[in-house]
């Protein structure tokens, strides 16, 4: 459903994705895994065209997205929730959650604000609250919430659990297991191996801007060597 | 005198009035900054292109037509420059901003004496608000107090449409992060346009509204551009409630130093300015916390 081609990317003169090939399977969650500094948050930038493409091509569906601004990339139905969760934060929670809701409704069965509450009812105590008085895992839940509600047909994390305490990473974990059920295309990138792998249906490891191995959950977890080699685990 | 009460209501009524065109014209330029990262250091001049529309199209259509004509003149040549020189702007860097739209003053100060002349031209007030009021004890001109109250109205309806609207809403997330927004399905280049051609549209009411009390002059323009920048930078950049303090500050400051301290009038609002940004920098109520 996804496609990077061969992809190039950077912060202006400095190149960090040196010909970067992955796919994205609909209805599966892919993990992109790698150390610090690998290109993982790159790859995503570029992804939703907030960097441009320098070398090949990102595909959405067959149709070639590379070059397309963000605002066009969302409409397509690819939902972003960055690392740095970006919750605006001169607006109310519930303000938050409109601008993507009005956008997105979806009339048969899609997120609405009441169903992103029954999803994390935290966020219904915190529905009056400004952007900038949640805590992290209340801004990652709301960060979460706000991609479901473009009703997307993939939905893009990176680092979900960054900086949140465990029984936060649990309570994420349990919600992300149950869109994956629900069938939702996935792209994970994690640092924490256990969860991303938990998670995933495919894997892909990226090194200096490429993907330097591939396959299965269950076949990283049983080599050692990958791991050690490529995320230092 | 100056323990006369009618003393301090007057210069109150001139400070206010003064605060409330340069509000006119600092909260479009502190929007468009705050949104777009972009300082149009022309928007001063959309301000005199107001006042001269203004004023010429008043022997023909009267106050009101002038009232109502300039400030769509002014955001249809706004649209223009978005269309040819802003939106390819965007992302060429402060300097190069900086450069291209100082250099639009000077083609406008030539503009306007090509088309209005070297003479400064006038307007009538409108018969409705001619004449003066008797005011707490003082006679003050009605079309400055009109000036006071159109100010007060367009702040009401501003702060209205930004902290009720869905599009209020999606100009503050624009602030915030345009990126964010952009990928949130918010059409931000649309929302750019809409906010820089309003921008200048109030300018236009500004200098429509001005042209009665000012003489009408090529370099108007340029004359106001320096108190509307330290009205946002005091006030702060991109926040419509730090161009509400920063134009009272400036306005009270400027016409209670110019009968106060006469002497060091023209030096009190620059220290001011100097002290806001060694105390706090980012100015009082900057739009990112
Ligand atoms: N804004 C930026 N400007 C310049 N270089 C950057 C910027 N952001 C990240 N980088 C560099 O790009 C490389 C990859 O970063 P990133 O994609 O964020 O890594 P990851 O998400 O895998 O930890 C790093 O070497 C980092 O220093
Ligand atoms: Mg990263």
């Amino acid at each position: 459903m996804l496609d990077l081609a061969d992809l190039s990317s950077g912060y202006g003169e400095t190149q960090v994705l040196h010909g970067l090939t992955l796919r994205a399977e609909p209805g599966r969650v892919l993990a992109i895994l790698g150390r610090n500094g690998a290109g993982k948050s790159t790859t995503l930038k570029t992804i939703m065209g907030l960097l441009p493409a320098k070398g090949g091509s990102v595909s959405f569906d067959g149709k070639t997205i590379s070059g397309m601004t963000p605002f066009d990339i969302a409409k397509l139905g690819i939902a972003y929730v960055p690392e740095t969760r970006d919750i605006f934060r001169s607006l109310s929670v519930r303000e938050n959650l409109d601008l993507a809701a009005r956008r997105f409704a979806c009339p048969d069965g899609g997120w609405t604000v009441a169903r992103v509450i029954e999803l994390f009812p935290r966020l219904g105590e915190r529905l009056n609250n400004g952007g900038d008085q949640l805590s992290g895992g209340e801004a990652q839940m709301l960060a979460i919430a706000r991609g479901l509600l473009m009703n997307p047909r993939l939905l893009i994390l990176d680092e979900p659990t960054e900086g949140l305490a465990p029984i936060i990473v649990k309570l994420i974990h349990d919600k992300l297991a149950d869109l994956k059920h629900q069938g939702l295309s996935m792209v994970l990138v994690e640092q924490n191996f256990g969860f991303a792998t938990s998670l995933a249906d495919d894997v892909v490891v990226v090194s200096r801007g490429q993907v330097v191995w591939q396959g299965s959950p269950a076949a990283i977890r049983a080599n050692k060597e990958v791991q050690h080699r490529w995320l230092g685990v | 005198m100056s323990t006369d009460l009618g003393f301090w209501v007057l210069q109150m009524l001139n400070a206010l009035q003064l605060s409330m065109l340069l509000f006119l014209l600092s909260v479009g330029l502190t929007v468009i900054f705050g949104l777009m990262h972009f300082v149009n250091l022309a928007h001063g001049s959309l301000y005199a292109f107001g006042a001269y529309v203004a004023a010429s199209l008043s022997g023909a259509f009267g106050y009101w037509g002038g009232f109502v004509l300039a400030p769509l003149a002014v955001a249809a040549l706004g649209a223009v420059l978005y269309f040819t020189l802003i939106r390819s702007m965007r992302r060429a860097g402060p300097m190069a901003q900086v450069l291209v739209t100082f250099g639009l003053i000077f083609v406008a100060v030539d503009a306007t004496r090509l088309i209005w002349g070297d003479l400064p031209m006038g307007s009538a007030v409108p018969k409705t608000f001619e004449g003066q009021l008797a005011l707490l004890g003082v006679q003050y001109p009605i079309y400055r107090l009109f000036i006071i109250g159109l100010g007060l109205t367009v702040l009401a309806a501003l702060t209205l449409v930004l902290s009720r609207t869905q599009i209020g809403a999606m100009i503050r997330a624009g602030v915030d992060n345009d990126q964010m927004a952009a990928c949130l399905g918010i059409n931000v280049e649309r929302m750019f346009m809409s906010v820089f051609v309003l921008g200048c549209a109030l300018a236009g009411l500004a200098g429509a509204v001005a042209a009665p009390v000012l003489s009408v002059t090529p370099d108007m323009g340029l004359q106001i551009l320096i108190p509307t920048l330290i009205v946002i930078v005091i006030g702060g950049l991109g926040s419509l409630k730090g161009a509400v303090v920063g134009s009272l500050i400036f306005g009270f400051v400027q016409t209670f130093g110019a009968v106060l301290l006469p002497t060091l009038n023209s030096v009190l609002i620059y220290a001011l300015l100097a002290a806001v940004l060694v105390i706090r920098p980012e100015g009082l109520l900057p739009a990112k916390g």
